[in-house]
């Protein structure tokens, strides 16, 4: 497992990253580098990033947010993002963010619900 | 000492503070103090995330395009009215292109595109003065609702 700032736990299948720390731009950076390489080493499915600890979330966090899920598709693992505070939606698409093309969950239960049924449905579109 | 503005907006030398930005960690530094003074004055929960996110773009934008500047930030006191104002001044080579660079969309560098637009969309009061080698300086307000 990586011993950057942000731990990464693997419960079954699935990657659960919870970051509880203010992120500078560099952690940020290496945090996408550590969960990409953990995702080949552990061969997860899924991968759930937990960010309800999270107070704020600017375009350069939601953006590497949401570029680390792009390529964990790519990668072949679908990625949850979990626990975004209201304040925080509110923030970003006030700012014209949509982080488009992830999937987000209220809860870390709901998000792997969401992980579930991507397992049992395979994506026809 | 007391100064009031021409408009009426008055800010305390006691409440002001100046974070230099001339390191990544600045960033941080900036909008962690931003967001204890916006929830040290009871800005909602909205606010203080609008507040801090603004300061979290406008301190990056220094960083990346002028490599070092400053961010002043004052408590302002307008009859009954709280708000916090942020500056961020810098001697960088400035914004050849305002009108595009508001208009969103549009990117130099690793950042969004959405800076200034977006930013500008966060708070109630924005002004930039800017030119190319002049330099830029951008002030953001944001009141507290009353209710």
């Amino acid at each position: 497992m990586p011993t950057g700032p942000i731990p990464i736990l693997k419960i079954g299948s699935t990657l659960l990253v919870t970051i509880q720390i203010e992120l500078h731009d560099t952690v940020v950076d290496s945090f996408q580098e550590d969960v990409l390489e953990e995702i080949e080493k552990s061969g997860a499915s899924g991968l759930i990033i937990d960010i309800s600890a999270l107070e704020t979330v600017d375009s350069y966090v939601a953006r590497t947010l949401a570029n680390t899920g792009k390529m964990a598709k790519l990668m072949g693992t679908e990625t949850v993002i979990v626990g975004m505070r209201p304040a925080v939606a509110a923030t970003l698409v006030r700012m014209g963010y949509f982080m488009e093309g992830i999937h987000t969950a209220l809860s870390l239960e709901e998000g792997l619900e969401v992980l579930g049924s991507q397992a049992k449905v395979p994506d026809t579109e | 000492m007391e100064v009031l503005s021409a408009a009426g907006i008055r800010y305390s030398e006691k409440e002001t503070w100046e974070n230099p930005i001339e390191k990544e960690a600045d960033i941080v530094a900036v909008r962690q103090q931003v967001r204890d003074l916006a929830k040290e004055h009871r800005f909602d929960q909205f606010a203080v995330a609008a507040l801090t996110t603004a300061a979290s773009e406008l301190s990056r934008n220094v960083w990346v395009h002028a490599g070092r500047g400053i961010a002043r930030i004052r408590v302002l006191r307008n009859r009954n009215r709280v708000g916090l104002e942020i500056e961020f001044v810098d001697h960088g080579s400035g914004i050849a292109d305002l009108n595009r660079a508001l208009a969103g969309g549009f990117s130099t560098s690793k950042s969004l595109g959405l800076g200034l637009s977006g930013t500008k969309r966060l708070v109630d009061e924005f002004d930039i003065d800017t030119g190319l080698g002049r330099g830029t300086k951008v002030v953001i307000r944001k009141w507290k609702k009353e209710f």
